[in-house]
């Protein structure tokens, strides 16, 4: 049975190129579900990765009870001071909390890509904010000074908008703010934001005493039960406490959005090129019609005859997957966008093309072969032999 | 000789929308192991239709058929496809070699179907392509050969794995008369030399010569036997 089912596998591959057009355009119907639906996922989980990879066990963000993002949460100087008493965070040199007191402000630039306005997050922090995040390294000029206008700049900001080169100056609104530095911050939100110093953002955008959030390290990774406890408990305070993993996991919540419309638009794709490939193959057992049946009348078994048709559909769907996985590897792997955020502001994300989704993509072609294989592979087999003896 | 095969009362009648048409009604025949027997009538006496049945393609509506002891009428679809390829060896009017594959792979197709090695199908390849003149051929496709050695290939891949039974329907149809005179030599001696039973379907009656006897058939029943 094996020796049967190779020799019509090994026949039918050979005489794709006698069907070249057919084929060809069943490949390139698959080639295009693939792209397309690796495009979207690759999206997905860039974006995903780039939202879920911001967050750390070793700090704390502490935000307005039930806020859902940083925007539309506010802390009062009473309350700030209060959050900073907390128990379980931990301690720098002399003792003093390590907080950070963070406003968080929207303000206006200009995308390269599109050459519209488009929101950009300017986080005013106090200066242990910048070591209460993990990875962030200044790779151009320095970090801002306290009291003075001045800009860091994310490299995710600098790659996508005009305008924010070191040593340019910016006007938001009525400010006038220097860029000093470049920093990185690989694979996370932030390297979509500005950076300033908080009191000078306070100061420029009337925003008083108050803040959007604070940032806190935790005493033990992980571990918010102790500060969670004495907010609670705290009558002065309407606050929530999360650790920053799990504030950015419920932030990147959204692109799962991304990632149901990508395989939405793929499926309906797939019936597209299934309709494609179904007919490809029915036209190839029409045009093998008297091969199919000599096969039979010389004693190859319907099954074989079954198998060798499907496999036949399958290499053509493994092909047009494996094209469609190079292309959108070739074109769209790495590359970066951005996009509006929770927060309304643009982040930065780069396309990640991870193994799982080119499996994931190419086992969706396989299953388009696989049905678009199995109803001609029946008709396949139960040809009547007597189409040996045909005119 | 022992009768190879045995028709007894074999009825053939096909439905078309409210008509049945009938093909053969109670046709009885035997064909003796080494026999070689012409086939011929006009078109639409039931010369393909008896041969399918022979060659357990088509199955008859009644009656019996009786191959060497078995009846084949009584197999399932792929036990006859496991007895043709142990008992019967085809030869069609337009060759169906598989055009993708060389002479020496379409030869050796029947051989997949049995249990011989490799090692051993080339040599039994290469054996039948010599037998009918081909052995310098074994690499070159079906659209590289004229229409003649076309048909030796088909009679190579028809003996390769030694039937006993070689059906042959209009083997020269498509063929000139000087390569159909090689064609029918070649079968003449694969029944003179190597006991082959033959049955072959011909409208030729310079064909039907090669044979032992020729059986006339006309409306679903034979109307004469000459023998040669």
């Amino acid at each position: 049975m094996l020796n049967q089912i190779a020799a019509i596998i090994a026949m039918n591959v050979k005489s794709l190129p006698r069907r070249a057009n057919m084929s060809v355009a069943a490949v390139a119907a698959i080639a295009a579900v693939v792209a397309v639906l690796l495009g979207f996922l690759a999206m997905a989980n860039g974006l995903q990765q780039t939202i879920s990879g911001s967050g750390s066990d070793d700090f704390a963000i502490i935000l307005r009870a039930n806020s859902s993002s940083e925007l539309n949460s506010t802390l009062t100087k009473d309350q700030q001071d209060l959050i900073a008493l907390a128990p379980g965070f931990a301690r720098g040199p002399g003792g003093r909390p390590l907080v950070s007191r963070e406003s968080y402000v929207i303000v206006d630039g200009i995308k390269k890509s599109s050459d519209t306005k488009a929101n950009i997050p300017l986080r005013g922090m106090s200066p242990e904010g910048v070591a209460l995040r993990s990875g962030v390294r200044v790779t151009e000029g320095r970090m801002f000074e306290a009291g003075l206008n001045e800009l860091v700049v994310g490299a995710g900001v600098l790659r996508e908008f005009a305008g924010f080169e070191m040593g340019k100056e910016i006007r938001f609104g009525r400010s006038v703010w220097r860029v000093v530095g470049v920093f990185e911050a690989p694979g996370s939100v932030f390297e979509s934001e500005l950076w300033a110093d908080i009191k000078v953002v306070q100061g420029q955008f009337n925003r008083g005493a108050s803040v959007q959030t604070m940032r806190a390290k935790l005493a033990v990774p992980g571990d918010i039960s102790t500060p969670a406890a004495y907010i609670e408990n705290e009558p002065r305070l309407n606050a929530d406490i999360k650790t920053e993993r799990t504030y950015f996991a419920g932030q990147s919540q959204g692109t799962q959005q991304l990632v149901t419309l990508g395989w939405a638009l793929g499926i309906a794709m797939a019936l597209g090129s299934l309709s494609g490939a179904l007919n490809t193959m029915y036209a190839s057992v029409q045009a093998r019609t008297r091969d199919i049946a000599t096969l039979r009348t010389l004693g190859f078994g319907g099954f074989a005859t079954f198998v060798g048709t499907v496999v036949e559909s399958l290499v053509l769907a493994a092909i047009g997957g494996l094209i469609g996985g190079v292309v959108a590897f070739l074109f769209l792997d790495g590359i970066t966008a951005s996009t509006l955020s929770g927060s309304f502001t643009q982040v930065v994300f780069a396309f990640d093309l991870s193994p799982q989704l080119l499996a994931d993509s190419v086992v969706l072609a396989l299953v388009i072969g696989a049905v678009g294989g199995i109803f001609p592979a029946w008709r396949a087999s139960r040809l009547p032999l007597t189409a040996a003896f045909g005119r | 000789m022992a009768a190879l095969f045995t028709l007894n009362d074999v009825s053939k009648s096909f439905v078309r929308g409210s008509d049945t048409i009938t093909i053969f009604d109670k046709l009885n025949m035997q064909i003796e192991a080494g026999d070689f027997v012409a086939i011929m009538g006009p078109s639409g006496s039931g010369k393909t239709t008896l041969l399918n049945m022979l060659g357990g393609v088509d199955g008859p509506t009644s009656g019996e058929i009786d191959f060497d002891g078995t009846r084949i009428d009584q197999l399932s679809e792929n036990q006859l496809s496991r007895w043709r390829a142990d008992n019967v060896g085809f030869i069609f009017q337009f060759y169906n070699l598989m055009p993708m594959l060389n002479a020496a792979r379409n030869v050796e197709l029947p051989l997949l179907l049995t249990s011989i090695k490799g090692k051993d199908r080339k040599a039994r390849v290469d054996a039948a392509l010599a037998l009918v003149g081909l052995a310098d051929r074994a690499k070159h496709s079906p659209n590289e050969l004229s229409g003649g050695q076309q048909q030796r290939v088909a009679i190579a891949r028809a003996i390769v794995s030694d039937p006993k039974l070689l059906l042959c329907d209009e083997p020269t149809g498509d063929l000139d008369r000087a390569t159909a005179d090689e064609i029918l030599g070649i079968l003449q001696s694969l029944n003179e030399k190597f006991g082959k039973t033959i049955v072959m379907v011909t409208h030729d009656p310079q064909a039907a010569k090669y044979a032992k006897r020729t059986l006339h058939l006309d409306k679903g029943a034979f109307v004469e036997e000459v023998a040669a």
